[in-house]
């Protein structure tokens, strides 16, 4: 079983790491402004699959790192990810039974709640000046929601984490 | 925490411990840009070598025969402040960075370079390309920095007209390659064409360096100051290569006229230029 876990934290680590790079890359810099959060999802489907082993403090720890990654405030991201993980674990067996479009929803929520969180923070340190397309992540992370889902089920299936 | 982070310096410690783990994952991000870039550059024409080659030859001719000039002008400066008593001279130092292709928020005008506090840097430093000013550093971690560019919405940066003096402040407009000077009355003398230069006020930018041209004058009947857009004279969004500068004063020792003044080098000059 030692092992298992083992591989199990590789993968997450591995997962969590290539989500990280997916977010700071910057392939075509016209499409910048609809990179998605990738942390987000990649964290919500493992606090989904793997409720026992996952907890708000690992999501705490990952959304300080985020926050460096990034440049934000500390506490920003970690805060934001704490919340999203709580209520993902809290949720975890309705979500699991739910239908992709229903997920879809629970994502979006979850995405707008955190861009809702990182508008006050930003507001807080400079007055209203976040355009548009601030908020164009939150749709196009609803979008790729299915995609990472199968990819990372994939990845668990594969490995054989239970 | 938020808050803390906020209003004091507490947590940089902790910051740059916990960028060890994430410049790693930067530098991956920036691989693939990196890696297209190196191939176009390998995978050029002989002819536009050619073509290159020539042109930058010419340029070094020309820049040759300016710096002749420029030795002269110095020499005769540094009397001419010997005569003023005016015993301050600028000395400069920079250093190469390049940058790291990632985007830390799309709606902010921020870019991560690959020189951070282990060689010195530190916030508030000017950054320059070739071409004119870039911004400024706005957080060094231990192996990389962040850079506020000019066309930040956040950021202001103050600037004279070079033709006349007149001296005003540019914002950052948020869009690539505009700035805003919101502060000019109506009958300013300022006309599309007019070179924007640091005018050294605020103490974060050394005076005399270009920073835009003046492209829109819009003057408002209605209001009291007019639009005026500008645009970075900086490659904001092609260079690679950004310049960290820094400025300070050295006090210049003043010798006999007859003979040439000895200049104190500035400290640590050649271990931080690469």
């Amino acid at each position: 079983m030692s092992r298992l876990d083992f591989a199990a934290t590789v993968y997450f680590f591995a997962t969590i790491g290539g989500a990280m790079v997916l977010r700071v890359m910057s392939l075509f810099p016209s499409m910048d402004v609809f990179n998605p959060d990738w942390i987000v999802l990649v964290l919500i489907y493992w606090s989904i699959a793997l409720p026992e082993r996952f907890g708000v403090f690992s999501a705490w720890s990952i959304g300080l790192l985020t926050d460096v990654l990034t440049g934000r405030l500390l506490g920003q991201y970690a805060l934001i990810y704490a919340l999203i993980c709580y209520f993902s674990i809290n949720e975890h067996r309705r979500l699991r039974q739910f239908p992709m479009v229903q997920q879809c929803v629970f994502v979006f929520l979850c995405l707008f709640a955190s861009q809702s969180i990182i508008f006050g923070t930003e507001s807080m340190q400079a007055g209203n000046r976040l355009p548009l397309a601030f908020w164009y992540p939150v749709l196009s992370g609803t979008l790729v929601w299915p995609l990472v889902f199968v990819v990372l089920r994939y990845i668990r299936v594969m490995a054989r984490i239970v | 925490m938020l808050v803390i982070d906020y209003r004091s310096e507490r947590l940089e410690r902790l910051r740059s411990l916990l960028s060890v783990f994430t410049y790693p994952l930067q530098s991956l991000a920036s691989l693939p840009v990196d890696f297209y870039q190196t191939v176009s550059g390998t995978v050029i024409s002989f002819v536009e070598l050619q073509k290159e080659n020539r042109r930058l030859k010419e340029a070094q001719f020309v820049n040759d025969t300016k710096l002749l000039k420029f030795a002269a002008l110095e020499k005769e400066n540094t009397r001419l402040r010997m005569l003023l008593e005016n015993s301050f001279q600028l000395g400069e130092q920079v250093l190469v960075a390049e940058l790291v292709s990632v985007k830390l928020a799309p709606y902010e005008h921020t870019v991560v370079v690959n020189k951070g506090s282990r060689f010195g840097v530190h916030p508030e430093q000017p950054v320059l390309d070739a071409n004119g000013i870039v911004g400024q550093v706005v957080r060094a971690l231990p192996s990389s920095s962040e850079v506020m560019l000019i066309t930040d919405p956040d950021h202001a940066i103050p600037v004279q007209v070079n033709r006349n003096g007149l001296r005003t402040i540019a914002f950052g407009t948020g869009q690539p390659n505009r700035l805003h000077l919101p502060f000019l009355a109506n009958n300013a003398d300022i006309v599309p064409g007019d070179l924007l230069v640091t005018s050294g006020l605020g103490g974060v930018f050394p005076a005399g360096y270009p920073v835009a041209v003046v492209d829109k004058f819009e003057a408002r009947p209605d209001k009291s100051f007019a639009n005026i857009y500008a645009t970075p004279k900086a490659e904001l969004d092609k260079s690679r290569e950004f310049l960290i500068v820094w400025s300070h004063s050295t006090p210049v020792v003043l010798g006999e006229p007859g003979k040439a003044p000895v200049e104190p080098e500035p400290k640590g000059a050649e271990n931080v230029a690469p």
